[in-house]
């Protein structure tokens, strides 16, 4: 099987092409091709020598996998189907908006982290998502040219694949690739700490910290992260960086019905997140099937909004998108796709 | 942005005994330089430059060791050097953290291969006459310390093997077994430890069972 030059960076091709006894420049004209020209074969390489081309052909293809199958919700969410090279899917939401046209996009076939209101984590982990496989969620978008955001809070976390994460947000912020601000990204994590660490030191695009509950006992209940890295621990951990005024800190927060939506949790909230300098997301639960837990309505949340904004917490609620076709936030799985092919150990 | 880069704390301890239990199975004992309280993680690295991976303490809390108990993973970048590493030489650990903590109270422990590594310190830690433990997995060579926890289970251990039969075995899944439990306490907390798809399942199954979701505590390895 071909190797495939998508997803490659401009110090990875600089390797390719030396190992094929090409001249180094070679690399930044693929990068041109790959990133900003949009080609989608190597014979379209047209300022490479025909001998660099034939070269290339012969141990590499570009790669890029146009979605199988798409879905449009009643809201104009659209809910795009990839399958990868080994033969496994993920999930992409383009979700339009007035302002702004956002892409959520995937990191993993699957998810290890099996929160409980989660619908990927229910398929459990399947893959790492290769960086040319994320990048290749929004190249090959067919509302690419519209596209002015990306959010990665699709299919798997993050931080659990973060070389190929912070190779694709290389990929998309360096001049030699799409050159996009990193002010245009926002990357979501349930707080693998070292993970973070490493995003926050080593790229410049906003995060965004699934909480879920302030209260360690509570949100290990929903997050089995928490027994490792707790809520606490993160926080720790944020206070360490001075993140200046242009990069963003969000917190996400799923509201359940009668569990993380009372007023002591509006208490714990502006205890934990005192002087951070961060916004606050309300989402709304979209009840997956056989789950214990239920959302908070419309009042509740309105309520809760107000009193973390008069304790000074900048607190919003997020317009829920794309329920019906099952893109809104938590729903998205491929796990009916999913071959199994041994006996598993349980 | 210019920031230092800031990582986890580890120092450097020296390897003190090292068995294989069977192919590509590790336990490790390394000498102990902190308390810990059983069922916290460490982090691991045998390169400062490199990030380390978490491993649940296997080792009781008044041993005079700290014990990890691991597989290879053949692509893995820190499980096959680290089953190269001989008696006597150091590896990276971080302070004892994390909070996969067992409260003492009537349980139910659940884990699958090397996810037995947290109970396993349990076990060896305090008194535990009120627990029963399901562990899961493929093959009998791969239900580690069995010894130990028949001494100190009894029938309060239970091994469940989806592939092969044996004495003492009960033949298939211990999700079929729970799913066919029709007893299954309310008031007693389930202790879950493993991949990720084995806590999703038997969360699910304890679920539709109507074991309160704040009854089931999991840690998962990822």
């Amino acid at each position: 099987m071909k190797k495939v030059l998508f997803g490659l960076t401009l110090t990875e091709l600089k390797a390719t092409v030396t190992e094929l006894g090409l001249p180094a420049f070679t690399a930044k004209q693929i990068t041109d091709w790959l990133y900003k020209k949009n080609v989608t074969s190597i014979k379209d390489m047209t300022n490479l020598s025909k001998k660099a081309r034939e070269l290339l052909a012969e141990n590499y293809e570009v790669g890029l996998l146009k979605p199988q199958s798409q879905q449009e919700s009643k809201d104009g969410t659209k809910k795009y189907l990839y399958q990868t090279k080994s033969n496994q899917f993920i999930e992409a939401a383009y979700l339009p908006e007035e302002n702004r046209n956002t892409l959520c996009v995937s990191s993993q076939v699957g998810c290890k982290m099996g929160c409980l209101f989660c619908m990927t984590g229910r398929q459990g982990f399947q893959k790492q998502l290769s960086a040319g496989e994320i990048i290749n969620q929004i190249a090959s978008l067919p509302e690419f040219d519209t596209l002015t955001n990306v959010v990665y809070m699709g299919m798997g976390e993050p931080m659990d694949n973060i070389e190929n994460v912070l190779k694709s947000l290389e990929i998309l912020t360096s001049d030699w690739g799409y050159a996009w601000s990193p002010r245009r990204i926002n990357v979501s994590t349930i707080g693998v700490v070292p993970a973070m660490r490493r995003f926050i030191e080593e790229s410049d695009a906003h995060l965004a910290i699934s909480l879920h509950s302030p209260f360690h006992g509570e949100r290990k209940q929903l997050m089995p992260i928490e027994s490792v890295y707790s809520a606490e621990k993160i926080i720790e951990a944020l206070r360490d960086y001075d993140f200046g005024r242009q990069r963003r800190i969000s917190f996400e927060y799923i509201m359940f019905k009668g569990i993380n939506d009372t007023p002591e949790h509006v208490k714990g909230l502006t205890t934990l997140l005192n002087g951070l300098r961060c916004r606050l997301n309300l989402i709304h639960f979209h009840p997956i099937p056989d789950s214990p837990l239920l959302g908070s309505d419309q009042r509740t949340m309105e309520w809760f909004r107000d009193k973390l904004s008069e304790k000074g917490i900048t607190t919003t609620i997020r317009r829920s998108r794309g329920e019906d076709i099952y893109a809104a936030c938590g729903l998205l799985s491929t796990k009916k796709l999913i071959q199994t092919k041994e006996e598993g150990d349980y | 942005m210019t920031t230092e880069r800031k990582r986890i704390g580890l120092q450097a301890v020296t390897l003190e005994k090292k068995v294989e239990i069977t192919t590509g199975v590790y336990y490790l004992a390394f000498e102990k330089t902190f308390d810990f309280v059983a069922g916290q993680v460490i982090a691991l690295s045998l390169d400062a430059e490199k990030d380390p991976r978490l491993y649940s303490i296997a080792s009781g809390s008044q041993s005079n060791e700290i014990g990890i108990l691991f597989d290879i993973h053949p692509d893995g970048e820190l499980t096959p050097p680290l089953s190269q590493l001989e008696v006597g030489q150091k590896a990276l650990m971080s302070m004892p953290f994390g909070k996969f903590i067992w409260d003492g109270e009537p349980a139910m422990w659940i884990a699958t291969g090397t996810g037995i590594a947290p109970f396993l310190s349990m076990i060896q830690s305090q008194e535990n006459s009120n627990i029963t433990l399901l562990h899961g997995a493929k093959r009998q060579e791969q239900f580690y310390f069995q010894t130990l926890f028949e001494d100190k289970m009894g029938t309060n251990y239970l091994r469940f093997c989806t592939t092969e039969s044996g004495k003492g075995l009960i033949e298939g899944r211990l999700t079929t077994y729970l799913a066919n439990h029709d007893t299954l306490r309310k008031d007693i907390k389930y202790y879950l430890c493993g991949n990720s798809q084995m806590v999703v399942d038997v969360r699910q199954l304890l679920l539709a069972k109507d074991i309160p979701f704040d009854h089931i505590i999991a840690e998962i390895y990822f």
